[in-house]
């Protein structure tokens, strides 16, 4: 058994999902890889090198911010080299845009959003949900040699600490990415409020219906000295900019109390609210998400509740 | 400027569940049927770009007569013609990938758009390894898109709040993310309409299977959260006190 992770990198940064699959990995079916891909690879060795890695590989190549084409070359030349049983990426926007290429090109075996990995004699069983998180399943893989798996942010414990795994450094022939980078732009900056610096926050979704609602959840959460925050589905339609976004594409919080009115939980929205002090969620649907990460709920029309603690305050 | 947009119906899941005798899926009785919520925010970026620069759009699915609805709402939208590839339909992308390759390789087309991912599976692998198999440069979770003369210039959506500006070689495969446009409602004519149009039916070349669900089951709740009540004055009362307490 071998396991081969590739990390991911922003900006100079190593992302902290790497390290989750460090941990994962470690659980399975230790040894562990981290190979590295980037233009000069080497300030990002350090960050990599935690306790659970048994080896770390270098590929210089492409340039100094993600590619698809560059991470799709350099992936399948890692597995020619290396032939883990597994490969373990991150469910993210990077692995989305080339993972599913190297599992097509190669006929590994493959499955996204993993919450949970088991080994049953030398087969590899993913656990993953289905139908919003209604249903879980668990996924095999007959008749592979590799399975390439990307799993979701926030479930493993992050790996901490420091190893002493070699180095090594892997030459790959890279042609030029077909997508290029061109620059980032910081689409959630803007001059309104910090919701990741707010105490609370009075965080409404889909279930408020429509755009004059917005205004009125505005109103009460200025009363209760609250910061108005959205989930997707608001700021997808325009009412409210994605600075007041929650979740894995807008902001992570941690606020004391965080009020969840008329949101499922989507499991974008959890990873970016998870850790927030104390979770009141208020949904008509029993089965909502949400209730699993809740501290206190209540199934119950949200602007009735809403209409309640404006008299409070 | 020819567009083709893959589209799936997926399936959503009422109040109960059960499961088909095998155990690895839900029963057909316990779900409803709609139009990825994803793909019609690529059928509706398919249909701005033939109005920027004409053209036509194909809307394509891999499923069996019961997905029909769905490319009839993308035909009442504006699409111009819709086609279905069925035999490889079910939770694995990489086989529904390779079925959709063979229609779009005898089709062509300058762009190939497909939602990022599907509400059901959410294995956002459809788009990613379609590219692979037609050999087509791609981007994922497009937020922003603008053609130019043989590029296309798009935001891929990052995590945290950044967007990353790309430039993709064409023809290419893109998945589009929700909110980058405002679907169209379609009217009562043209969903009549629809009714009428003639889908194209072929069958999915021999794919290979990259995973097999073999057990599907309801997940064990955790502790759960302490439920308030269901007196909307009890619960705010509860409420208040609770962000009291917290903030002291």
């Amino acid at each position: 058994m071998s396991v081969l992770v590739l990390a991911e990198h922003l900006r100079g940064e190593v992302r902290a999902v790497t390290h989750e699959l460090v941990s994962a990995g470690r659980s399975l079916a230790p040894p562990v890889t981290v190979a590295v891909v980037a233009r000069d690879p080497e300030p990002l060795v350090g960050a990599v090198r935690v306790e659970g890695v048994d080896e770390v590989v270098t590929v210089a190549a492409g340039t100094d911010e993600f590619e698809n084409d560059t991470y799709q070359q350099a992936l399948e030349a890692l597995i020619a080299a290396r032939r883990p049983r597994v490969v373990l990426l991150a469910f993210s926007v990077n692995a989305m845009g080339y993972a599913p290429a190297v599992a097509a090109k190669l006929g590994l075996g493959f499955a996204s959003d993993v919450h949970g990995m088991a080994l049953e004699g030398d087969s590899v069983i993913a656990t993953r949900s289905f139908y919003g998180g209604k249903v879980d399943a668990e996924v095999a893989f007959p008749g592979v040699d590799t399975v390439l798996l990307l799993l979701r942010p926030t479930t493993w414990p992050p790996a901490e600490g420091a190893s002493d795994a070699p180095v090594s450094s892997l030459h790959v022939d890279v042609a030029p990415s077909r997508a290029r980078h061109v620059e980032f732009v910081d689409v959630a900056a803007s001059t309104d409020v910090d919701i990741t610096q707010a105490d609370v926050l009075l965080s409404v979704g889909r279930g408020i219906g429509d755009a004059d609602a917005i205004l009125q959840f505005e109103g009460l959460a200025a009363k209760m000295g609250a910061t108005l925050s959205v989930s997707r589905p608001i700021v997808d339609a325009g009412w409210m900019p994605a600075s007041r976004q929650v979740g894995q594409s807008g902001k992570t919080v941690k606020p004391k109390v965080y009020l969840a009115f008329g949101i499922s939980g989507a499991v974008q929205h959890l990873a970016g609210m998870k850790a927030s002090g104390t979770i009141i969620a208020v949904n008509t649907d029993p089965d909502a998400s949400i209730f699993n990460v809740a501290h206190y709920g209540a199934v119950v029309d949200l602007f009735d509740v809403a209409e309640e603690l404006e008299k409070l305050y | 400027m020819k567009t083709i947009v893959c589209v799936k119906q997926v399936r959503t899941l009422g109040d109960e569940v059960e499961f088909t005798d095998d155990g690895t899926d839900v029963r057909p009785d316990y779900v409803d049927l709609a139009l990825n919520e994803w793909d019609s925010y690529a059928t509706e970026e398919a249909l701005l770009l033939r109005e920027a620069h004409g053209g036509e759009v194909l809307v394509l699915t891999c499923g069996g007569k019961e997905s029909e609805p769905a490319l009839r709402r993308c035909l009442a939208m504006g699409a111009d013609r819709a086609a279905r590839v069925e035999g490889a339909e079910g939770n694995d992308a990489i086989r529904v990938a390779h079925a959709l390759a063979g229609v779009v390789r005898e089709e062509g087309a300058d762009l190939v758009l497909c939602g990022v991912q599907s509400s059901d599976s959410v294995q956002a692998a459809t788009g990613t390894a379609l590219a692979e198999l037609l050999g087509l440069p791609r981007v994922a979770v497009v937020t922003r898109l603008e053609v130019g003369q043989g590029t296309a210039r798009v935001h891929r959506e990052l995590e945290g709040g950044l967007a990353d500006v790309v430039d993709v070689e064409m023809p290419a495969v893109l998945t589009i993310q929700t909110g980058i446009n405002k679907p169209r409602y379609a009217n009562l004519r043209a969903i009549k309409q629809a009714e009428q149009v003639e889908i194209a039916v072929s069958q999915a070349e021999d794919a290979p299977s990259a995973s097999r669900v073999r057990r599907m089951f309801v997940p064990a709740r955790g502790a759960g959260a302490e439920m308030l009540g269901t007196d909307p004055a009890e619960v705010a009362g509860r409420i208040a006190e609770i962000v009291r307490e917290r903030t002291a």
